[in-house]
């Protein structure tokens, strides 16, 4: 899977770091803004409170 | 393997006891442990998000907007006085403390001050204990509806998480006998001081009794009552603090001698 998107990737091997270094930042920030703060508020049991409902 | 056309089939590769495996073909299995692999690494990144980025997201606008709430206190209160010069300090003290009424829900009504969570340690307190206030990247601190006002005769309970989403209580279990509990509300300030811990279970309510664990008494002393979850990063158990009121000074008085130092580097920041 990973070695197939490195093959699709064009350039010399700098190039494909420099590709694949963008690309995962481009996930965090897509992780971090969208898909991490929805899992948080579905799997969310942090209760501080005592005799919380 | 016939459309592996790049390798010489050498004696020693058919011999060999792995196989190479074809360019540009995935086995099976070869994508399932990748995608095993990734789902994992995501776990991983998704607690890192919770406990350290997010929390620390949480905790500096948190903190920012408990600033702004008390520096708006503050100035409305010098305003009101139409920029004469603060009154002389009473030196028999100011009374009985004023006690508002109760808030509107999610309304911040209160500003906690606890210099053992921290020398810049401030937060909002906002009424109600949902997640819209534990959870909220203004708020973070609730007040059990029901409990009493802060310098009110009886128990101002509040709660807020032990850690992620801005921990408000994330050092509970360091306070010290004795430690200062700071309370600003537009009225003023409030001084509790620490006096112990509990450990209780999740339904023991009666914490917010006016008198703790004493639902039929009633209440004389003034008691701040803070509650979090325990051990970290679990909710098997609750961390109780109690605290005990000291004295009581309006805005225009300034704020405590330790608090007023806080508050001096806040308004710079």
């Amino acid at each position: 899977m990973y070695a197939a998107l490195w093959r699709v990737l064009p350039g010399p091997v700098w190039l494909r770091i420099l590709f694949v270094l963008v690309l995962l930042a481009g996930v965090l920030v897509i992780l971090s803004t969208w898909v991490f703060p929805w899992v948080d508020s579905i799997v969310n049991n942090q209760e501080a409170t005592v005799g919380s409902p | 393997m016939s459309d592996r056309a790049d390798l010489p089939a050498t004696e020693e590769t058919r011999r060999g006891r792995r196989r190479p495996r074809p360019r540009g073909r995935a086995s099976v299995a070869g994508v399932l442990g990748e995608l095993l692999i990734t789902a994992g690494v995501l776990v991983l990144l998704f607690l890192g998000w919770q406990l350290w980025w997010n929390d620390a997201v949480m905790a500096g606008s948190q903190s920012s907007a408990a600033a702004e709430i008390s520096r708006n206190w503050i100035e409305q209160d010098r305003l009101a006085r139409g920029h004469t010069a603060a009154p002389a300090p009473e030196p028999t003290g100011y009374g009985d403390p004023v006690v508002a009424a109760a808030p509107g829900p999610a309304d911040a009504f209160a500003v906690l001050y606890v210099p053992r969570f921290g020398a810049d340690y401030h937060r909002s307190i906002a009424e109600g204990v949902g997640l819209d206030v534990l959870n909220s990247p203004q708020l973070g601190i609730g007040h059990y509806p029901g409990t009493q006002m802060p310098g009110e005769v009886g128990n101002f309970a509040v709660a807020a998480h032990r850690s992620a989403n801005g921990g408000g209580m994330h050092l509970i279990h360091q306070l010290q006998l004795g430690d200062p509990i700071y309370v600003q509300t537009s009225d003023g300030f409030y001084t509790y001081r620490f006096r112990d811990l509990e450990y209780v279970s999740p339904a023991t309510v009666e914490v917010l009794d006016p008198v703790p664990h004493h639902p039929d008494a009633s209440a004389v002393d003034r008691i701040i009552t803070l509650t979090s979850c325990n051990p970290f990063y679990s909710t098997a158990e609750r961390i109780i603090a109690y605290g005990v009121f000291e004295s009581w000074q309006p805005t225009s008085a300034g704020a405590p001698a330790e608090l007023a130092t806080i508050i001096a580097a806040q308004a710079q920041g």
